[in-house]
């Protein structure tokens, strides 16, 4: 502790604020004492200690959210610097400084830095990204995986619904109702379940609603921009061919 | 209008290839005949496309009814973008826009020039035989020319960049790989498309339009 009073290095902050989720927003400057490794949440919780902007006046102590501190839960993504990514992994001594820090404003914001992503949570309900295997008596063990599906099947499953896809997407904003790469992507990963197959139409007929896989404008900077290296381009891909292909069985089939 | 866009940007997605992305280069090797063939080459085109049957049938549903649909619907695809270039300079997301910026100068070149050709065809006021001399008319003013070669390139960008976009958006190339080998094809396409084109611009500045076009005054002048 002694060392790092004395040392007298600090790091410029320039957070993008806002105080109630139709405020308007505004930036404040903030001098937060350099420690070796801290990254941009330990900063965060140093301003939150002492909340005194950079001219030394004090200020409400910035908000935001954060879970895991390891790049898993997906909470404290922000745009650092311009780019959206995770907060907890980014570490200032990798970041240009002064480090800016804003808000991803796809999502509503609800305060400083934090964000309303219900978006994200109902289109994984619209698109059904998940199994259903409840029933009124034991189903049984369902049908095995093959393991070279498994493998990729399990970096799809890494997404964790961070939001940073959408933020870098110029086709995800309030002129357009498209629900974004990682819902696509999950259903993907569902329709490869051999249990979770069994739904795979009904998916794909949620892709084909207003909103769905045709708001795809191929910018791919999804694909650049997923902190977990989702394949999203492949996977959104995938499920064109499998839409289309869904399309003509039906008008086929009846 | 609920679950209606996925069938409306389908359809938008193929007309641009089927049938207008056919008919940019069907119009293309039209006009090469004019580098190639002069003005007789040229005229023997025109005049192969006006005796194909049921020209009039073709030109409205083959041509003019998909580029109207394409064109106003693309008008409001390209709204609806929210470019973010400054912040990904990635390659794909900057042909994104350029997708969208093509396609809208597009849409104003292909107006005029279809106002000042074919449809002043339509009115009367020029004859298939004319056009050749027509274009040497508008091409031999260098601000022409140059809006041309303007357009012309956007064009065939939006196409060739579309066509790769078809192939992804159609479920046809699905991985990286597939989908960088195709780029590269569309790039070729769009040079050598752009490239054909242009020539056939200066080959209609070339005098034997010109010339005709003389001649064509000079009659008109003594027969007035
Ligand atoms: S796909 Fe990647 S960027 Fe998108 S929400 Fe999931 S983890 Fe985040
Ligand atoms: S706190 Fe969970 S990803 Fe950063």
């Amino acid at each position: 502790m002694a060392e790092t009073t004395v040392s007298s290095k600090t790091v410029k902050f320039i957070v993008t604020r806002q105080d109630k989720p139709d405020a308007k927003s505004y930036t404040e400057e903030f001098e937060v004492p350099y420690r070796p490794g801290m990254n941009v949440i330990s900063a965060l919780m140093e301003i939150q200690r002492n909340p005194k902007n950079a001219n030394g006046q004090s200020t409400s102590p910035v908000c935001w959210e954060s879970n895991c501190l390891e790049e898993v839960c997906g909470a404290c993504s922000m745009v650092i610097n311009g780019k959206p990514r995770q907060a907890c992994s980014a570490l200032v001594d990798k970041l240009e400084q002064p480090v800016r820090i804003a808000p991803m404003s796809t999502f509503p914001v609800v305060r400083d830095l934090v964000i309303d992503r219900s978006r994200m949570f109902n289109a994984l309900k619209k698109v059904k990204a998940w199994i259903p295997i409840d029933g009124t008596y034991d189903l049984g063990p369902g049908p095995r995986m093959a393991e070279s599906k498994r493998q990729w099947a399990y970096e799809l499953s890494k997404c964790m619904t961070c939001g940073v896809c959408l933020e870098a997407c110029p086709n995800v904003n309030e002129k357009t109702s498209f629900i974004g790469p990682a819902p696509i992507s999950q259903v993907r990963l569902f329709n490869a379940h051999p249990t979770g197959e069994m739904n795979k139409d009904e998916r794909l007929d949620a892709l084909m609603e207003e909103g769905g896989i045709e708001g795809c404008g191929n910018s791919q900077n999804c694909v650049r921009s997923c902190p977990k290296g989702i394949p999203l381009t492949t996977s959104i891909a995938e499920m064109n061919k499998a839409t289309t292909k869904h399309m003509f069985k039906k008008w086929l089939g009846v | 209008m609920k679950g209606t866009s996925f069938y409306s940007r389908k359809l938008h997605s193929l007309l641009g290839i089927i049938p207008l992305g056919l008919f940019i280069l069907e119009h293309m090797l039209t006009n090469y005949s004019a580098f190639e063939g002069g003005k007789e080459g040229f005229n023997s085109s025109v005049k192969f496309l006006n005796d194909l049957p049921l020209v009039t049938f073709l030109e409205i549903f083959g041509i003019f009814l998909p580029l109207l649909y394409h064109g106003v619907y693309g008008l409001y695809i390209a709204y609806q973008a929210r470019n973010n270039v400054s912040n990904y300079s990635y390659g794909r997301n900057i042909m994104f826009m350029l997708q969208r910026v093509t396609g809208v100068i597009t849409f104003i070149f292909v107006v005029w020039h279809l106002y000042t050709t074919r449809f002043q065809v339509t009115l009367g006021n020029l004859t298939h035989e004319e056009l050749g001399q027509h274009m040497n008319d508008i091409l031999s003013q260098p601000v022409y020319f140059i809006i041309y070669v303007i357009g012309v390139v956007a064009a065939v960008f939006h196409f060739s960049n579309g066509l790769w976009s078809f192939l992804v958006s159609w479920g046809i190339t699905v991985g990286p790989r597939a989908q960088r080998v195709s780029s590269y094809i569309c790039m070729g396409v769009f040079v050598l498309v752009s490239l054909l084109f242009i020539l056939s611009l200066v080959a209609f500045t070339g005098s034997e339009f010109e010339a005709a076009g003389l001649v064509n005054l000079a009659t008109g002048m003594i027969n007035g």
